[in-house]
């Protein structure tokens, strides 16, 4: 029942699309659609969350009579399915809420609005898929709808060529995938999830089926080396649109990764777990390394999305590596840190782009160094940046936090795991975790620094006006989910125990029960947090010294020049730029990262000249993998083209040629 | 009724640590002072200065905004709450649960995230300089902390601060190597923490040397002495989790009746006394370095408390 709620929401988000088309030559088609996918987001979300709540491991199949003829398309709700539906359709409602106040300056809402209720009804199709052929279907309808809404704005500079990168990943991860899945349908070629399921494949082919799945939906997700095009296409979207691709398509990408590796592959490896957890550990500090030399505030944000994605690995590659050992419990604690951090990230990481978005609407700028003194033109929008740069830096009593001290937890438990590579492995993505987790807040001290306090720097900035009400409600919305998650977070560790429970065969003691609301991982001796105490506690801490000192000392106050050494400089450019606050974390890490070199020309005496100084930073990542591989195509295409001017008899040698070849090749296959 | 007193146990640890703090720091300078040769100001002078500021008016700059008025009550309350759940004369207070060692870390966190957001808010380059160079810092302390963190935890089978110092207590614990790698990982982190020399200098004011410092230039009168507070309790926590959870001996155990608290607040002074004595010498006897050898020092930190970890993971077979 269930699941064919979800696909009618589906299909009516399909058909909102078909209807966009035409809707988009009116005013007023903006809200409409907005507001039909926000209803249709919204009835899968309380079915998703009932579901989910529901507790049950299966909810539902079905077999609908489209797409190959002798497969159909099979669907299939089950609690893993639930949970990344809650995930897809949260971050579906409020972007559509976003999307009424932000797509009133939209300048060609016919680029938008189509794409904008198919992407969302593509990522629910890929949750719900339960064969390959339907998966990697509605995988690359999500991904195409993706581009075209990433190539909304293709005549603004750069985004054209972030548009192409987009699209070459794309179809290189989805060539990963369906080799993958074609290795785990085997030869005689079942390709309904139930068929994988009940014939795992052998170890050698499980593990070439997990680099494949690593390569296809990690290039999705943004797993170091294949992140590259993340950071250029995720901000070329209008903002609601880069909240969902960040937040929430690369959740998908995970999403795939569960089903693929927790579910179809059959028992884990252990060295599968050190795989996973070791891409995790490095993709968490390049991606946050690579934000703080970022200056421009989504392209920041997109960075981050990677560095969270590599925080979710590393839980899931923990998890692989216990289940590997038989630890259930431990895996239970792992997955249910990863797939708490995927909420997590999705609530935050779209409250952040939302954030941005009502910056880039007021200001018409991206580039933090042409910002600053934002809250005191728009102080909602400012609180909720804060509220959710807190969040992302994983400071208590936010949400961030219990994920990552959920993770570090079961970190905590693993030295129990007999392998001595793991042994190794595990305290240095403990030490490069807590890396990224300080790197993070310096990340976001900047980001909300820069951007927001201090003095405008352009003209634009000192002009902002605050951002409209539908904007502001999906902010306020998404502020008080980082909070609630943050404070009771064991309500939302008891919902993620069915799905802990099919995929590790065990989930986590129940949280809600327990006394004033504490989470307990493992045992009451061993660890335990509460946010809600905590964050009572300090609120009480605080107003009290607040009331007291307001009553009993002084309550005076006196505005002035700043007194900055008493040598205050009316010029807003002496104060701190987004590249001199990173300035001294570029010089300890960039330049063995990025290589970072600095040049500084200064005039001779006398001369007045301006100083200059420039920077160089090397995407080490690029340089490796990317220059050679594009190298070789482009010299591999200039030797081809020449093929492209023969005459008509050396074609037919080339034909006759090529037939002998494949035949010989037969023969000695034979 | 055991409520209501495990409940007065926690608000009078609250009150200690908040009593003891700006004790604590006047105590360190005096001691500093009497090395110097000097006869150094009186032990109270932190509180005398507290007061003082208290009563003075706010000159606030044109550009500030709430975030600069807000920090310092919300940098107060979390470090003021971190610090009370550290088990300094007691252990299994009754909120200890609510946030172990990990999230205590993080505590510190929050708080420091909101002074280098106030070092940015009246937009001059001092405050720029001091969060900048803070949160550089603070990206190779904080790690360095959690490796610390890892070892004491996996040695104790627990994150509880509580249950860490009850079972260094304990005869299973004994010397270990990756306890003394952790010991001097820890007392690094503390030193670049507190902004102590080397890595800061918390009495100067000269310009291109100074970080803490820098950041709350702009602050005066009660949102500086909130601030200041909030340094002398940070301080008093970094001593207090060394001398507790390293020198354990003393402690009393939560329900053990108030002879055994008044025996544990006494041994707690003592042992703060000892820990300010050592620091005090220390400082003295080293010179500070420029910022740009403090990711070496911390460094070496992260190192130690790592290697200190990785030796526990490797000899541990649970």
């Amino acid at each position: 029942m269930a699941l064919e709620g979800l696909l009618w929401c589906i299909g009516a988000l399909l058909a909102t699309g078909v209807a966009a088309i035409w809707a988009a030559h009116f005013r007023a088609g903006t809200p409409v659609v907005y507001g039909a996918a926000l209803c249709f987001c919204a009835a899968a979300l309380g079915i998703a969350v009932t579901c989910l709540l529901a507790g049950n491991s299966l909810l539902g199949a079905l077999t609908l009579p489209v797409g190959l003829p002798w497969l159909g398309a099979h669907f299939r709700l089950d609690s893993l399915a639930a949970f990344f539906l809650v995930v897809v359709n949260l971050g579906g409602v409020t972007a559509s809420i976003y999307g009424v106040g932000y797509g009133r300056h939209e300048e060609a809402p016919g680029r938008v609005l189509p794409f904008f209720p198919a992407f969302l009804a593509g990522m629910n199709l890929v949750v719900l898929a339960d064969d390959a052929f339907t998966f990697l279907f509605t995988w690359e309808f999500m991904s195409l709808t993706s581009w075209a809404l990433v190539m909304a704005h293709h005549r603004r500079s750069g985004n054209a060529a972030a548009g192409y990168l987009y699209l070459i990943m794309a179809s290189f991860g989805t060539l990963a995938l369906l080799l993958a899945f074609g290795l785990l349908a085997g030869p005689a070629g079942g390709y309904a999830f139930q068929a994988i399921r009940a014939a795992p494949p052998a170890d050698g082919v499980a593990a070439v089926v997990l680099v494949l799945a690593l390569i296809g939906a990690g290039s999705k997700a943004g797993l170091v080396p294949l992140h590259v095009w993340l950071p250029l296409a995720h901000p070329a979207a209008p903002s609601h649109v880069s909240a969902l691709m960040s937040g929430v398509m690369t959740k998908v990408a995970v999403y795939g990764i569960v089903r693929i590796v927790f579910d179809l592959l059959g028992a884990p490896t252990w060295w599968a777990g050190a795989l996973v957890a070791l891409l995790g550990g490095v993709t968490a500090v390049m991606g946050v390394l690579h934000a703080l030399m970022e200056h421009d505030l989504k392209r920041l944000l997109a960075y981050h999305t990677v560095e969270n994605i590599g925080i979710i690995f590393i839980g899931l590659g923990l998890a692989l590596a216990f289940e590997a050992n038989e630890m259930r419990a431990a895996a239970a604690l792992a997955l249910t840190a990863a797939l708490f951090h995927v909420f997590n990230h999705s609530v935050f990481k779209s409250l952040l782009f939302f954030g941005s978005g009502a910056v880039l609407t007021a200001t018409g700028e991206r580039d933090m160094e042409h910002l600053g003194g934002l809250i005191h033109r728009m102080p909602l929008t400012a609180f909720a940046f804060l509220v959710g740069s807190a969040a992302i830096s994983a400071l208590p009593p936010f949400n961030g936090f219990v994920s990552e001290w959920l993770t570090f937890q079961a970190i905590l438990v693993s030295p129990a795991l007999p392998q001595w590579l793991l042994k190794f492995l595990v305290p240095a993505i403990g030490a490069l975790l807590a890396l990224s987790a300080a790197l993070a807040a310096a990340c976001f001290v900047k980001a909300f620094g820069v951007t927001f306090l201090g003095r405008p720097r352009t003209e634009a900035a000192r002009n902002a006006v605050e951002t409209d009400r539908w904007s502001l409600a999906t902010m306020f919305i998404l502020v008080a989910l980082c909070l609630i998650a943050g404070i009771l977070p064991g309500y939302f560790i008891d919902a993620l125990a069915p799905v802990t429970q099919v995929l590790a065969g065990a989930h986590l003691p129940r949280q809600g029960e327990l006394d004033w609301l504490t989470i307990v991982p493992v045992a009451q001796s061993r660890s335990s947090y509460n946010g809600l105490l905590l964050f009572l506690i300090i609120a009480f801490a605080a107003g009290l010294g607040a009331e007291a000192i307001h009553r009993w000392a002084s309550r005076a106050l006196r505005r002035s020049a700043p007194w900055d050494c008493g040598f205050p400089d009316p010029s807003p450019a002496t104060q701190y730029t987004a590249g001199s606050f990173s300035q001294p974390i570029r010089r300890v890490f960039g330049t063995v990262v990025f290589r970072a070199r600095e040049e500084v020309r200064i005039p001779p005496p006398g001369d007045l000249q301006a100083a200059q100084m420039h920077v160089r930073l090397r995407d080490v990542q690029w340089d490796t993998f990317y220059v050679p591989i594009t190298g070789l195509v482009s010299y591999v295409a200039d030797r081809l083209n020449k093929v492209q001017f023969l005459s008509i008899r050396a074609y037919l040698t080339l034909v006759f040629g090529a037939l002998v070849a494949l035949l010989m090749v037969l023969a000695v296959w034979q | 009724m055991a409520i209501v007193l495990d409940l007065l146990v926690q608000i009078g640890q609250m009150v200690l640590v908040l009593a003891l703090a700006p004790l604590f720091t006047g105590y360190v300078r005096k001691v500093k002072a009497h090395l110097l040769r000097r006869e150094g100001p009186p032990l109270v002078q932190p509180y005398r200065e507290m007061l003082r500021l208290l009563r003075k008016d706010v000159v606030l700059a044109h550009t500030a905004s709430w975030v600069f008025r807000v920090a310092p009550y919300l940098i107060f309350a979390t470090t003021w709450v971190a610090a009370s759940l550290i088990p300094t004369f007691a252990t299994g207070l009754i909120f200890s649960y609510a946030a172990d060692v990990i999230a205590i870390v993080a505590l510190l966190g929050s708080a420091r995230f909101m002074l280098a957001l106030a070092g940015l808010d009246v937009g001059t380059s001092f405050g720029g300089i001091g969060s900048s160079r803070e949160m550089l810092i603070a990206s190779l302390a904080e790690p360095a902390m959690l490796m610390v963190v890892f070892t004491l935890s996996l040695l104790a089978g627990s994150t509880q601060l509580s249950s860490i110092a009850a079972s260094m207590q304990g005869p299973d614990v004994g010397l270990r190597f990756s306890l003394a790698l952790a010991l001097i990982g820890l007392i690094m982190v503390a030193i670049a923490e507190n902004a102590r020399i080397p890595v800061d200098n918390p009495a100067t004011h000269l310009e291109l040397t100074m970080v803490h410092e820098a950041m709350i230039l702009e602050y005066s009168g009660r949102h500086l002495a909130l601030i200041e507070a909030a340094a002398s309790l940070k301080l008093l926590l970094y001593v207090s989790v060394i001398v507790c959870v390293f020198f354990p001996w003393g402690i009393a155990v939560s329900g053990q009746g108030l002879v055994a608290f008044v025996g544990g607040v006494g041994v707690y002074v003592v042992k703060l006394a000892a820990g300010g004595f050592v620091l005090a010498v220390f400082e003295t006897a080293i010179a500070k370095m420029r910022v740009f050898r403090v990711p070496d020092f911390l460094g070496a930190a992260l190192m130690l408390g790592f290697l200190g970890a990785l030796l526990l993971f490797v000899t541990m077979a649970r």
